[in-house]
C-alpha cells in the first residue's frame, strides 16, 4: 500500500507535522489512539500517537520529533512523496466525558495528543484547563491550537524564555494547592515528565491519566514488546492502553525498557548519515 | 523392502551461519524413485490422514509417468498451498503416519513429493487459473493465514467477490512472520499470495478490523465473512522477571528475524538483541524455530528448556533433529521459576528447577513434577518464551454476538459456522495454536459452507 504524505512543514527545529493521505484510518480515529508507519521495504514499524484527523478530508496528522534514523529519514520525506504503510488507528480511545475540570499537560512533542483531547473534552462542555511545556520558546509547539480549545493556557519553560519559568509539574502543583476542584489531569510527554506528573498528583485524589509510548512492532497484541507493568500486572500498552493511570504505572521499567536498542538506534543512525550527500542536515 | 530417498539439505555447519532454507528438496531422479515406492493401494489410507483429502495415489501415479503437471493438478484440486505444506505439514503425524509401507519399513515420503512438484511448477512458471463467473456476492477474509488464504482462494474460484484483510502489512499469517525463512523461504509466500489474487480476490493490508472497522460493520457490507484470525496473542510464564530487557515472547523474536528482516539489520532498520546465551522455553515447533533463528544470529550458546523428557517434546522430529545438528543443547526435565536481574534491568541468567515425570495428566502425557531443592541457575542475557499463543480478542472489539469459549477461542459448528448468520472461522482462531495444514482443512470446510450459504 501507499500513503501520500499531503502537507508537510515543520513547526519547530526538529519538530514536523505531516498529514497523511490515509481515509479509513481518519475516519475511525479517535483521540489517544496511535498509528504505526514505515516507510519503505527496508524500515522499521514505528508508532506515533495521532495528533489530529480529518474526515472529510480523509487524512492524519502526525508530529514527530527527530530522534533516531527513522524519523531523521521521515523528516527528509516532502509533501507528495508515500509512506510504504500506516496502520491504525490502534490502541484504546481516551475515555473522554464530562466530568467537570480537566487538566491537560503536555510536554513537549507530547503536545501534539494532548490538542486533540483537549479539544473533545471542551467540546462535550468541560472547562480545559492546559498546560504546556518546552525546554525553551522556540521549542515550544501548537500554542495557538491548544489556546484555541483550552479554557484557560499555561505555559512553562526550562529557562524562563516564555510563561513559568520552570517544569510543567510546578504548574500542575500550583493548580491542584488552588481553589478550584480539578477533576481529572491527563499528561503526556517524555516519561520522565510523566512520572514527575504522577509524583506531583500522587498525594491529592485526582485521577491522574497517561499515554505510554513502549517499543512495539505490530500494535495489535501479538508480539507483546510494549509489556508495561500497571499496578503490578503485565499488560500490553498496544491493547490495553496507550492509556493507564499514572499512579499504577512502573516508569522504571518503561524507561529501562525503552533504552533496549540504544546501542542499535546509533549504529543505524550512523550508517545511515554515512549514506547522505554533503549537503545533508542530518550530519 | 525400498527405503525412502533423503533429500539433500545445507550442512549444519554452514546453515548455522545462514537464513536460506535447509533441506534442499529432491532432484527429477530422486523424487520419479520415490514416487516408485508407491503402492497405489485401492483404499488407500494416506488420503484419509490428509486433512484437506489430497488425493495422494493420484497425482504420484503421474510422477511415475513423469508428468509433473498433472501432478501439481492433481493436488492443487484440493491444497492451495502445497509448496508451504510440502516443507511444514506434520506428514509423519498425518499422511505418512498412515502409509501401509511403513508397517514393514519407511513410508512414502509424501510431503517431499508434494514440494517437488509445486516447486518444479512455481519454476516452469504457474498458470492462470480458471476461475467460475462472477456471481456477484461479496465475502470479507479476515487474516490471511493459511486458513484465511485457503477460504479465499476456493471462494475467488467459485467466482465470488473476495476482499482479504491483513493486520500486518505484509499478506501470511505465521507463514511470514513467525516459520522462519530456512524452513519456509517467504517468496514461496508471496507467490501463493499472489496466485489467489490472480483469481481475483482483493488484498487489504494495513487494516485491523476491530479498529478500522468492525465485525459488524463488515457483516453489513458482505454477504458472508470468514474469520481466520490465528492465535497470535503470547503466552508469558508469569514468572519473576519476565519483563527484563532481553526477554522476548517468541512471536515478536520470530516477528522480528522474520516479518522484519532483523538479521540483516542494520541494512533492514529493525533491530534484535542477538545475545551469546539464549535460551528458549517451550518444546514446540515455534521453540525450535527460536532457537535456530538465534543460532544464526550468532548466539554462542543456545538452550532449549522444556518441563518434561525428550519423547513429550511436541516439535516435529525433524525439527528436533536438525536444531540438534545445529548445537541447540536441549536442557529437559527444567522448568525456569525466575529470571535474573543485571545491570539496566537486563537478563543476568535463569533459575530453573529440575522435574521428574509423575501421573499421566488429561492430556495423557506424563505430568511435571518439580524436585524440591533442585533449583540451580543457567547463564543467559536472552530468553525467548515459546509457551504457545492464544487467539487475539482485537477482532471481537465493538462486536456483538460472536460466541467465544472461556479461552477466546471462536465456538463453531462441524461446517464451521459461528453463533452469528452469515459469519464462518476457522484454522487457530477456533482451534486454538494448532498446524498449518489443519488451519487449512478449516479454512477449506467454510469456504465449502460460505458457498453453499450463498448459493441459496
Amino acid at each position: 500500500m501507499a500513503y501520500k504524505i499531503v502537507e508537510k512543514r515543520q513547526l519547530v527545529p526538529d519538530v514536523h507535522l505531516m498529514n497523511i493521505e490515509a481515509p479509513d484510518v481518519a475516519a475511525a480515529a479517535k483521540p489517544g489512539q496511535f498509528i504505526i508507519l514505515r516507510i519503505d521495504e527496508e524500515g522499521e514499524r514505528i508508532p506515533l500517537t495521532i495528533a489530529d484527523y480529518d474526515v472529510d478530508e480523509g487524512f492524519v496528522t502526525i508530529i514527530f520529533q527527530e530522534m533516531g534514523k527513522t524519523t531523521k529519514q521521515l523528516a527528509k520525506m516532502a509533501a507528495g512523496d508515500e509512506l510504504q504503510d500506516f496502520v491504525g488507528p490502534l490502541g484504546k480511545a481516551s475515555e473522554i466525558e464530562k466530568i467537570g475540570t480537566v487538566v491537560l499537560v503536555g510536554g513537549g512533542v507530547g503536545i501534539a495528543p494532548v490538542y486533540p483531547q483537549a479539544r473533545a473534552y471542551r467540546e462535550i462542555g468541560n472547562k480545559v484547563i492546559s498546560i504546556i511545556g518546552a525546554r525553551n520558546e522556540s521549542l515550544l509547539i501548537l500554542e495557538d491550537e491548544m489556546n484555541a480549545v483550552s479554557d484557560e493556557l499555561l505555559v512553562a519553560t526550562d529557562d524562563g524564555s516564555k510563561g513559568h519559568h520552570g517544569f510543567v509539574t510546578d504548574l500542575v502543583k500550583e493548580l491542584l494547592d488552588g481553589d478550584e476542584k480539578i477533576d481529572r489531569i491527563v499528561a503526556i510527554g517524555p516519561p520522565i515528565m510523566m512520572r514527575a506528573v504522577a509524583g506531583v498528583t500522587d498525594p491529592y485524589d485526582v485521577e491522574t491519566i497517561v499515554s505510554l509510548n513502549p517499543i512495539m512492532v505490530d500494535g495489535t497484541g501479538m508480539c507483546g514488546g510494549c509489556r508495561v507493568n500497571i499496578g503490578g500486572e503485565t499488560k500490553f500498552a498496544c491493547v490495553d492502553g496507550p492509556e493507564f493511570n499514572a499512579k499504577d504505572v512502573d516508569f522504571n521499567l518503561l524507561m529501562s525498557r525503552l533504552s533496549l536498542y540504544r546501542k542499535e538506534e546509533m549504529e543505524s543512525l550512523e550508517t545511515y548519515k554515512k549514506g547522505c550527500g554533503d549537503d545533508c542536515k542530518c550530519q | 523392502m525400498s527405503i525412502t530417498q533423503e533429500m539433500p539439505e545445507q550442512p549444519a555447519d554452514e546453515r548455522i551461519h545462514n537464513f536460506e532454507e535447509v533441506a534442499l528438496g529432491y532432484t527429477e531422479d530422486q523424487a520419479m524413485l520415490e514416487a516408485e515406492r508407491c503402492l497405489e493401494c485401492k483404499k488407500p489410507k494416506c488420503v484419509e490422514g490428509c486433512p484437506v483429502n489430497i488425493d495422494i495415489p493420484g497425482f504420484v501415479s503421474k510422477m511415475k509417468e513423469g508428468n509433473f503437471e498433472e501432478a501439481i493438478g492433481v493436488i492443487k484440486k484440493t491444497n492451495t498451498l502445497p509448496a508451504v505444506c510440502g516443507r511444514v505439514c506434520p506428514q509423519e503425524e498425518q499422511c505418512e503416519k498412515l502409509c501401509i509401507l511403513g508397517k514393514k519399513s519407511e513410508p512414502i515420503s509424501i510431503g517431499r513429493l508434494e514440494r517437488f512438484c509445486a516447486d518444479r511448477e512455481r519454476e516452469a512458471g504457474v498458470k492462470d487459473p480458471v476461475v467460475a463467473e462472477p456471481t456477484g456476492k461479496k465475502v470479507a477474509i479476515v487474516g490471511t493465514g493459511p486458513a484465511g488464504l485457503t477460504a479465499a482462494s476456493d471462494l475467488a474460484k467459485a467466482g465470488h467477490s473476495v476482499t482479504m484483510f491483513e493486520a500486518l502489512h505484509e499478506a501470511g499469517g505465521v507463514l511470514i512472520y513467525g516459520i522462519p525463512e530456512f524452513r519456509l523461504p517467504k517468496a514461496i509466500v508471496k507467490e501463493e499470495v499472489e496466485y489467489i489474487m490472480k483469481l481475483g480476490a482483493e488484498l487489504k493490508v494495513d487494516y485491523v478490523i476491530g479498529r478500522i472497522k468492525t465485525l459488524d460493520q463488515l457483516e453489513d457490507e458482505f454477504d458472508a465473512v470468514f474469520l481466520g484470525t490465528g492465535a497470535g496473542l503470547p503466552k508469558f510464564m508469569g514468572i519473576e522477571g519476565e519483563n527484563l530487557n532481553g526477554v522476548y515472547s517468541a512471536n515478536e523474536f520470530l516477528t522480528r528475524v522474520n516479518l522484519m528482516k532483523a538479521y540483516r539489520f542494520p541494512e533492514s532498520d529493525t533491530p534484535i538483541k542477538r545475545g551469546s546465551h539464549v535460551i528458549v522455553v517451550g518444546g514446540g515447533n515455534v521453540a525450535m524455530d527460536a532457537a535456530r533463528s538465534a543460532r544464526r544470529l550468532g548466539a554462542d550458546e543456545v538452550s532449549i528448556v522444556y518441563r518434561r523428557s525428550d519423547d513429550e517434546l511436541p516439535a516435529r522430529r525433524e525439527e528436533i533433529e536438525h536444531a540438534k545438528e545445529e548445537g541447540i543443547i536441549f536442557r529437559l526435565l527444567n522448568n525456569p521459576v525466575r529470571i535474573l536481574e543485571g545491570e539496566n534491568m537486563s537478563v543476568n541468567g535463569v533459575e530453573c528447577i529440575k522435574m521428574e515425570l509423575g501421573e499421566p495428566d488429561e492430556s495423557g502425557r506424563r505430568r511435571p513434577v518439580a524436585v524440591d531443592g533442585s533449583e540451580h541457575v543457567i547463564d543467559a542475557d536472552i530468553v525467548i518464551i515459546a509457551i504457545g499463543t492464544s487467539p487475539n480478542p482485537i477482532i471481537f472489539d465493538g462486536s456483538k454476538g460472536l460466541e467465544v469459549t472461556p479461552w477466546g477461542t471462536i465456538v463453531v459448528n462441524e461446517a464451521g459456522v459461528t453463533s452469528l448468520e452469515g459469519v464462518c472461522a476457522g484454522g487457530d482462531a477456533v482451534t486454538g495454536a494448532a498446524t498449518v495444514i489443519s488451519a487449512m482443512g478449516a479454512g477449506k470446510q467454510a469456504a465449502e459452507t460460505i458457498n453453499d450459504y450463498l448459493s441459496k
